[in-house]
């Protein structure tokens, strides 16, 4: 049996193509079981993020099974096939099992790391283990990727360092005060990222909000937006000891709290440290604010910096996780093989022991006069031919399946003894131990 | 036997110092556990050497420099592993233990030998005194490794390189925090320790204070101390200030129980 993952994703399809082949996540029923209608499709899981619509399914014929997979993507969005197979890969065994289990594991997302594909992945599995889509196969095959995820988590730090300016400000944040939830947080000014930063505290924990807009209005739909409290521009001076972090971005063309504004300031908060971020350009705040003591001033670019040596310390971790994956892959490959071919090893036994009994009881019974210990000589006699012819086309299959090839010599022998194999290995236990 | 005792309790904090150093550049949970394991080991078996000794010599072994160092050492594990249980901040030892050690190092290089009792301090007050003393100087030594790491994490947050070292020190605050409890645990013991010696100084030699070097230095760290407070108290010294205090009050504290020891003749020269 063969893993095989059809699909698409952020490195071969824009988001035009990809919105028109995701399936919804609420509706998967159908999808999943038309997907197991298909001719040959034994098991089936569909993952659709914004960044990727995959298909995972176990076949017995690759090229067929991938063909048809292709199709059903196509004609269930009814859209073009020509178009579709510009965007669209197939892949199958090693580098199959490799390409789930590096997705799962977030190599291969847009933000290297990124801790969303795993949960993404996890619903998606839920779906077919509920419509039942999921056999012995996939049901291993997506757990061992779980736990290659999780192997990749916690050995590498992949995943632990902030990758986005307002995520940086909070690790940031923390690293000052190490406990945010009796924090305050006050907004200067309005803008796009400035609001994302504030929204990224809130979710943090932090306290309170304060927002403080030169046109009072504009504060205080902000401040009902995040549930916080609106402050007049003119009595900033006299709010700001209570905010431990700022956020800034006026539109001011010159700079609006200075190093000797803080004096005042940091005497009412008895020197308990300030935050300062500056997003405005020109700055908002000036540089030599930083000067003072207790008070730590970020800007932009400073923040960017850090989320780019971010970056790169993600990609040097991506490599230790390639290492991980690749060491997982060997171990599932193995169990994947075996479970065809320790079934078929054991129908082949059961076929010539099945021979050697009939064809020695006829024998046995015709035979009068046979001395008394005859019975056990013809036994064992038998049973040494049955196992010197069957000892080589044993070992060839044991050794393909280790190698990967089990197909070829499991499809040949089970068709040269009209072997009847239920499943592909009724028992998840049955594992290859040498 | 109780040089064996010493030398495995010395061998043990050097193995523990050195997984924290290795944890420092490279921490692992499984290397963090290493390291307490083999510290709390050292710790125990440090215990059983200043009992053996307490037995064997029929007296609180903090009467000479081998002893009392090696029970200053063995105060600052301590409070180290509890401050650890509580702040769950094992890179703190990779900046204590080296202390710990330290001080073993010195205790080793004097003469470690049983002596009888100097009739001065044949008291009920010796154990309480130095006792007391010694653990406040233990708390006042973690919080010098708070300190340095408090100084460094604020210069990497002030300069802006933000490497990984950086990600592997603790928080601003939590450093702040543990140089605030070693102090508020630290300084009622070093009172107590100035009080206890004078009451033992009237009972000995006759008078409360005579201004005897180590009695002069100590109100020096005393008061060293008491400024911190003081200041955390009532206008907010926190961070820095608070940090750069509580390495300037170690070196004092170090000075009164080392260099009063070793430079200065006075009632309390015990070498």
């Amino acid at each position: 049996m063969n893993i095989v993952v059809v699909g698409l994703s952020h490195k071969t399809a824009t988001v035009e193509i990809r919105e028109k082949l995701a399936f919804s996540p609420t509706q998967m029923e159908k999808p999943l079981s038309a997907l197991l209608a298909i001719d040959g499709i034994t098991e089936g899981i569909i993952v659709s993020t914004c960044n990727r619509v995959e298909l995972y399914v176990t076949t017995r014929d690759i090229a067929g099974g991938i063909a048809r997979v292709k199709r059903f993507l196509a004609d269930y969005h009814h859209f073009p096939l020509e178009t579709l197979e510009q965007h669209i890969y197939a892949i199958h065994g090693e580098d199959a099992i490799r390409h789930v289990f590096r997705v799962a594991s977030s190599l291969d997302s847009m933000v290297v790391g990124e801790p969303q594909i795993l949960g993404q992945i996890k619903t998606s599995y839920g779906y077919a283990a509920e419509y039942r889509s999921s056999g012995i196969i996939l049901n291993r095959f997506l757990h061992k990727a779980f736990s290659v995820a999780k192997r990749v988590r916690t050995e590498t730090k992949i995943a632990s360092s902030a990758v986005s300016v307002a995520f940086a400000a909070v690790e940031l944040a923390k690293k000052i005060f190490s406990d945010l939830s009796d924090k305050t947080v006050m907004l200067i000014g309005a803008g796009e990222m400035c609001e994302l930063a504030a929204k990224h505290f809130l979710n943090s924990g932090v306290r309170g909000l304060m927002v403080t807009n030169r046109t009072f209005e504009r504060a205080e739909k902000l401040a009902d937006e995040f549930d916080g409290k609106a402050v007049r521009f003119e009595d900033l001076f006299d709010q700001l000891h209570k905010a431990d972090i700022i956020l800034s971005s006026t539109g001011a063309p010159h700079t609006i709290i200075g190093a000797g504004d803080l004096e005042a300031v940091m005497r009412r908060r008895r020197q308990k440290p300030m935050f300062f971020i500056d997003i405005a350009i020109p700055r908002d705040i000036d540089p030599a604010v930083n000067d003072v003591e207790n008070v730590y001033l970020y800007t932009v670019d400073d923040l960017q910096e850090v989320v780019a040596s971010n970056l790169q310390q993600r990609s040097e971790e991506a490599k230790k996780a390639e290492d991980i994956v690749s060491e997982e892959i060997g171990q599932f490959f193995k169990w994947l093989s075996s479970l065809e071919v320790t079934p078929t090893i054991v129908a082949l036994r059961t076929k010539f022991d099945e021979i050697r009994r009939v064809e020695l009881e006829k024998t046995l019974s015709n035979w009068k006069d046979l001395p008394p210990d005859g019975q056990k000589r013809l036994e064992a006699l038998t049973n040494a031919i049955m196992n010197k012819l069957l000892h080589p086309p044993t070992a060839l299959i044991k050794q393909a399946g280790q190698g990967g090839r089990t197909d070829l010599y499991v499809d040949a022998v089970r068709a040269l003894y009209g072997l009847e194999v239920g499943g592909s290995g009724q028992d998840e236990e049955l594992e290859l131990e040498e | 036997m109780n040089a064996t005792l010493f030398y495995v309790t010395f061998a043990l904090y050097m193995s523990a110092t050195a997984a924290y150093l290795v944890y420092l550049a490279k921490p692992s949970e499984s290397l963090g556990k290493y390291a307490r394991c083999l510290l709390a080991s050292g710790f125990v078996v440090h215990i059983v050497f200043t009992i053996h000794r307490y037995v064997v010599a029929g007296h609180t072994p903090i009467t000479n420099l081998h002893e009392s160092l090696s029970f200053f050492s063995m105060a600052v594990v301590g409070v180290f592993i509890f401050i650890e249980r509580r702040f769950k901040i094992p890179v703190l030892g990779s900046f204590v233990t080296p202390v710990a050690l330290a001080l073993m190092g010195v205790s080793s290089l004097f003469p470690s030998a049983f002596a009888p009792l100097n009739p001065a301090l044949k008291s009920k007050w010796l154990v309480f005194h130095t006792v007391v003393a010694f653990l406040g100087y233990a708390s006042f030594a973690v919080a010098f490794g708070a300190a340095i790491i408090y100084l460094m994490q604020e210069r990497f947050l002030k300069k802006k390189k933000l490497g990984g070292l950086f990600q592997r020190l603790p928080s601003l605050n939590t450093l702040d925090e543990i140089n605030y409890r070693c102090l508020t645990f630290g300084f009622p013991l070093l009172t107590v320790a100035i009080i206890s010696g004078a009451i033992w100084a009237e009972t000995a030699w006759g008078t409360y204070w005579s201004w005897d070097p180590k009695e002069t230095w100590s109100l020096i760290t005393w008061f060293v101390y008491a400024a911190l407070l003081h200041g955390r108290l009532t206008t907010g010294w926190r961070g820095k200030k608070a940090a750069i205090l509580a390495i300037i009050g170690f070196f004092v504290m170090l000075f009164t129980f080392l260099g009063v020891n070793l430079l200065m003749t006075g009632l309390h020269s015990y070498k």
